[in-house]
């Protein structure tokens, strides 16, 4: 019972901590009220039943204790009492509705330039989201102390510097609405490639990660981009089933079991792409959902289009002038065109400083050198990725492509 | 000629309000700044928030970079200021970026603690 109940509450976090944001224009007191008026609804729920608005009893209820909370500190200064009677004029009666602009200015309050990046994927989590710090601290693999520390030094932050709870104008929101895709990006990748512990895919970040990006998508229906991350999520995760073995280890793209592809995850990614392509604003995560989608919609792994995934990491380099980009774009290239040209590009990379601490590449070298038969060269690249102590996952991989050669 | 003193700390924010660190601090700042004040030469003062609070801006092929915290670039030296009175932290960025020093080197922003004014 209180499973679900905990599930209930959490679907209805983001509206309630956005809309008491508003009201009390703070954060932490916004996240204080919902949390008191959850441990109410804990209590009540299981006797009363759940009412039929649940997310309106949540506001109202966190909007008496927010009140009640800024009565005890208004003995301090006049200007709190201001406030008091500010959020007791709020919106009387039986519930606040939850606004759209609400929800979407608390995402972007959370993923603001000016907070450090860990901070607002953390901050996420636990504003929008409704995740406890612990399991914060745990997705993350930190001490959660650690974790509080971050969020308190967040939320100092936006209360000292003045960070607005808004949607940006027009002027800004491209700019800012990369930084709110960047955190969803960030966690599903998280979630997909775990980079820390023993698991290699975390199911429940990807899950996190693929609702917020169809909440923002929902939110800003003309913004092709959010559109694209969301068709990129989607395709992405309709492999995970089939991009682990049976214990865990990491299955190549090329030697993944296409039927344990979700068809329904990669016919809504599709759909959702091509309404992204139809507002004829092209972006990065509306190219990577694209190359995503050249490989959901082909049977065997042979029959792929490696040309025109190849001129889809070209096309990307323009918005995303990265060494990781063109390391994709070489792997592209050394399908459609055979290792020799694909390595050439890999080798210019491989000197690089900051792409020798990348596993990712030196799997890629390896692979292409493999092909090439120059097999001391590719065990060499392979523990090269060794070295680097990746997940469990593909170092259990790579241990085993070293066993084949050597 | 003006003059600008630059204050240094060793902590990173000032003590909790209501401390007795605090009382002593305030009236320690008070009655050098009144000596000015009586003797005519403030223009202005104040107090910043905790460093931690501070955010850069840098403007580079005419895109506005904004990271958390102060610069960490070791080249750079302070120069100059500017106090702006905004709603905002996005209203003070936009200003912010306007200002040459961000596409040369680099802005912070660090917010001035509200000072009640006493009595």
């Amino acid at each position: 019972m209180s499973g679900s109940l905990d599930q209930l509450i959490r679907q209805h976090w983001w509206a309630a901590v956005a809309t008491l944001c508003r009201l009390t224009g703070d954060l932490d007191a916004a996240e204080d009220a919902v949390q008191d008026a959850c441990v109410a609804a804990l209590e009540r729920w299981p006797v009363t039943g759940v009412p039929g608005n649940a997310r309106g009893w949540l506001i109202g209820v966190a909007r008496h204790k927010a009140v009640d909370r800024m009565r005890r500190e208004a003995i301090r200064g006049a200007k709190e009492a201001a406030s008091v009677r500010e959020l007791d004029e709020a919106g009387h009666g039986p519930d606040i509705p939850a606004e759209p602009a609400d929800t979407l200015s608390l995402m972007f309050l959370c993923c603001h330039p000016a907070l450090d990046a860990s901070a607002r994927v953390a901050l996420t989590l636990r504003s929008v989201c409704g995740l406890p710090t612990a399991e914060i601290a745990a997705a993350f693999l930190v001490p959660e102390e650690t974790m509080a520390k971050r969020l308190v030094r967040a939320k100092a932050k936006i209360r000292d510097a003045r960070i607005p709870f808004r949607v940006p104008g027009q002027a800004e929101l491209p700019g800012r609405l990369g930084g709110v895709l960047r955190v969803i990006y960030v966690l599903f990748t998280e979630g997909h490639m775990a980079s820390r512990g023993e698991a290699l895919v975390r199911g429940d970040l990807c899950d996190t990660a693929i609702s917020l990006a169809r909440a923002v998508a929902g939110l800003l229906p003309g913004e092709p981009e959010a559109m694209g991350l969301l068709a990129l999520l989607l395709l992405t995760d309709a492999r995970r089933a089939a991009r682990t073995d049976e214990v865990g280890d990491l299955v190549l793209l090329e030697d993944q079991d296409r039927s344990r592809w979700d068809g329904d995850l990669i016919a809504e990614g599709e759909a959702v792409l091509e309404a992204a392509l139809r507002c004829g604003r092209p972006g990065p995560y509306q190219l990577h959902a694209a190359i995503a989608a050249c490989h959901s919609t082909t049977g065997s792994a042979d029959q792929t289009d490696w040309r025109q995934i190849a001129l889809l990491y070209g096309e990307l380099i323009r918005y995303e002038p990265t060494p990781v980009v063109e390391a994709n774009r070489a792997v592209a290239v050394a399908m459609a065109e055979g290792p020799a040209a694909g390595l050439v590009i890999l080798d210019a990379l491989a000197y690089h400083p900051q792409l020798q601490r990348w596993a990712q590449l030196h799997i890629a070298r390896a692979e292409l050198l493999r092909r090439l038969g120059r097999d001391g060269d590719a065990a060499d690249a392979y523990r090269a990725a060794l070295d680097l102590e990746p997940a469990a996952a593909s170092r259990s991989f790579i241990a085993r492509r070293i066993r084949e050669m050597t | 000629m003006k003059y600008m003193l630059l204050l240094n700390r060793t902590a990173d924010a000032l003590p909790e309000p209501g401390t007795p660190e605090l009382g002593r601090i305030i009236q320690e700042y008070g009655a050098a700044v009144e000596a000015m004040g009586r003797a005519g030469v403030l223009i202005d003062c104040g107090a910043l928030t905790a460093r931690s609070s501070t955010t850069t801006v840098r403007v580079r092929d005419g895109q506005t970079i904004i990271t958390d915290g102060p610069s960490a670039e070791i080249k750079e030296q302070l120069g100059g200021y500017t106090i702006v009175e905004c709603a905002d932290l996005d209203e003070a960025l936009k200003w912010a970026a306007a200002i040459p020093a961000a596409r040369d080197a680099s802005v912070e922003i660090r917010p001035i603690v509200a000072m009640q004014a006493p009595g």
